[in-house]
């Protein structure tokens, strides 16, 4: 088996790294793919942070192979841990945090709103 | 010592005037400045406010008004917003972050009279089982400080067992009160999932994640359980049903009561010491009258792939709320995108990366019925299993980990090792059910955690049954070497 280059990436110790590359049979999870979970989660990952987490997905992957072959034919998926019904509240009108305070945690703000960088073109 | 003395017997001395709540204040604030040095136990401590806090009960105990935890001093897990004390989740994506709002715990702690002594610490965002995966430093277990404390509620099960607090709480996605409490020789009680308000709990896994209490003894659990359950409006999950009541904990004979003893917890993945200790806590318990069963609950197998699916699932998207604009870690970027994602690359650990990524994908289009609508499935199956045994049985008793405290660094390289581990205390989250671990004894000099689990809303039956198995164990109490 061939395995990719590994960049030197300082966050993760050589023997992390060697050891996660022995869990990557069978090789479920490309690097391409990899990549773009990494975007749909909005991280920004560097070669060699794609290489790590291709070997811990695949790890933990092929560890999940037992719950396919689980005959599931019928079953309503729950999302629940105690069976509830819709919730509702009363509509009642309540002071929400002032200002000020909702502010006091942001790193950057002015005039008492949160700076964003530039998202429209001029 | 004031420091030795169980939350009950502190509350007594200071409605008896024998002890000031400042005084009590003052000795866990001292404890904790002299010895954490050595255990890791607390993030930080905000002396100024817990003396703050500690005098205003005071006020109250003379005018012979002071609640159930009257000056007793409470420990929080860093995942528990505090109005005023930073909170961080050991993550640095929420360093110098300061709540603007107390969770839903913490103000009926204050309402009680308890008073906030200081933050825990913990695996990042509760992610782990060792309190290895913190961003700020390492906990060690009082019982042998080259070991972990277990995880993720690590700070809080060492801070009770060391005695530097006589309570905490925790939070429980996974095992994660009842683990630790297990490694470190406590009792730690998951309550049934909405028994216990959510809101202000820093969210990992929302269908799974439930506060519950850390102590020395099972009294102790029960009362911050009671003082810490009912309906929150706020908490759209939280049951209408009312605050746990423990007014009937001691009354409970161990005489006939039906216990299911599950083939899947023990066996080959439990270590064979603690399997002996298990045993001869059940022979003890059977002398008493309990009557145990074998059974098979063939789910259990499945627990960790459906859990480490669902939760990083749920993780995914409660982590999203990160992106560096409202608060926390805010990093440089060009546009808008680019900073969050930069922001996000720099503030999370390995770990949460590890499971945002795993959540992701699983989530992901073309695999999302192959592993998250499964895993819900899987999860189906498993309550419908509990819920056939609860027809037969009260309880079901396993140890709480199938190993004892490992050393520190031990199992942190393998992505599978320690997450292989949480097989007896998954079902509880993955069920809703009350789960407590009461120490059972010791295997090397190290403690042996016995886990109880019950149908949902039994908790009031669980708290019970732990009392007594407490009281018919014994030699199973012990206290760590410390001054």
């Amino acid at each position: 088996m061939s395995l990719p280059l590994l960049s030197d990436h300082a966050a993760y110790s050589r023997r992390e790294i060697k050891e996660a590359q022995v869990h990557l049979t069978p090789m479920a999870i490309t690097l391409e793919e990899v990549r773009h979970v990494a975007k749909l989660a909005r991280l920004d990952l560097d070669e060699g942070e794609i290489v790590y987490f291709q070997s811990e997905l695949n790890a933990l992957i092929g560890h999940f192979s037992d719950i396919q072959k689980v005959d599931v034919a019928g079953i309503v998926p729950t999302s629940h841990a105690v069976a509830m019904q819709n919730v509702w509240a009363e509509d009642i009108a309540e002071e929400g945090l002032p200002r000020v305070t909702a502010l006091r945690n942001a790193a950057l703000h002015r005039a008492g709103l949160f700076v964003v960088p530039q998202i429209i073109e001029d | 010592m004031l420091t030795g003395l169980s939350a009950f017997e502190i509350a007594a001395k200071v409605r008896a005037k024998e002890v000031s709540c400042v005084e009590v204040a003052q000795a866990f604030i001292d404890r904790v400045g002299e010895l954490d040095g050595q255990y890791g136990a607390f993030l930080r401590l905000a002396p100024e406010t817990t003396l703050e806090q500690a005098a205003a009960v005071q006020e109250r105990v003379e005018r012979g008004e002071a609640g159930p935890l009257a000056g007793v001093p409470i420990a929080l897990k860093d995942n528990i917003s505090t109005l005023g004390i930073e909170t961080t989740c050991a993550s640095k994506i929420l360093e110098g972050y300061v709540p603007p709002f107390n969770a839903t715990v913490v103000e009926q702690i204050l309402a009680a009279d308890g008073v906030v002594l200081g933050k825990t610490n913990l695996d990042e965002f509760a992610m782990g089982a060792s309190t290895e995966t913190s961003a700020y430093q390492l906990t060690k277990n009082p019982w042998d400080v080259t070991r972990s404390p277990g995880g993720s509620s690590g700070g809080s099960a060492a801070a009770v067992a060391a005695e530097l607090a006589p309570v905490a709480l925790g939070s429980d996605t996974g095992g994660s009160i009842r683990q630790p409490a297990s490694l470190c020789g406590i009792v730690g009680f998951k309550p049934t999932y909405g028994r216990t308000s959510r809101y202000g709990l820093i969210a990992f896994g929302s269908s799974l994640d439930q506060i519950g209490p850390l102590a020395r003894n099972v009294e102790d659990a029960a009362l911050l359980a009671s003082v810490t359950s009912g309906k929150d409006p706020r908490d759209g999950t939280s049951l209408p049903n009312p605050p746990i009541d423990i007014s009937a904990l001691k009354t409970r004979s161990l005489r006939g009561m039906k216990i299911a003893v599950p083939d899947e917890m023990f066996g080959d993945a439990t270590s064979p010491e603690v399997q002996a200790v298990i045993e001869a806590a059940m022979k003890t318990l059977e002398q008493e009258g309990v009557l145990f069963t074998r059974v098979s609950i063939p789910s259990i197998k499945l627990g960790v792939t459906t859990y480490y699916i669902i939760a990083p699932a749920e993780a995914s998207s409660n982590l999203g709320r990160f992106d560096g604009i409202r608060y926390g870690l805010r990093a440089e970027g060009k546009g808008h995108i680019d900073l969050v994602e930069k922001t996000r690359s720099a503030g999370f650990g390995k770990e949460v990366k590890t499971r945002i990524m795993i959540g992701t994908y699983a989530l992901s289009a073309g695999y999302y019925d192959a592993y998250y609508v499964r895993a819900q499935q899987v999860r189906a199956i498993m309550q419908h299993e509990f819920a056939q045994v609860y027809q037969d049985y009260d309880f079901v008793l396993s140890p709480t980990s199938p190993i004892t405290a490992f050393k520190i660094g031990e199992l942190n390289q393998d992505p599978l090792a320690l997450k292989l581990l949480d097989y007896c205390t998954i079902p509880a989250n993955m069920g809703g059910m009350p789960g407590i671990s009461i120490n059972a004894g010791f295997a090397g000099g190290l403690p042996v955690g016995l886990q109880l689990l019950a149908a949902p809303l039994e908790d009031e039956s669980v708290l019970q049954a732990a009392y007594a198995m407490e009281k018919a164990l014994p030699g199973a109490s012990g206290r760590p070497p410390m001054p």
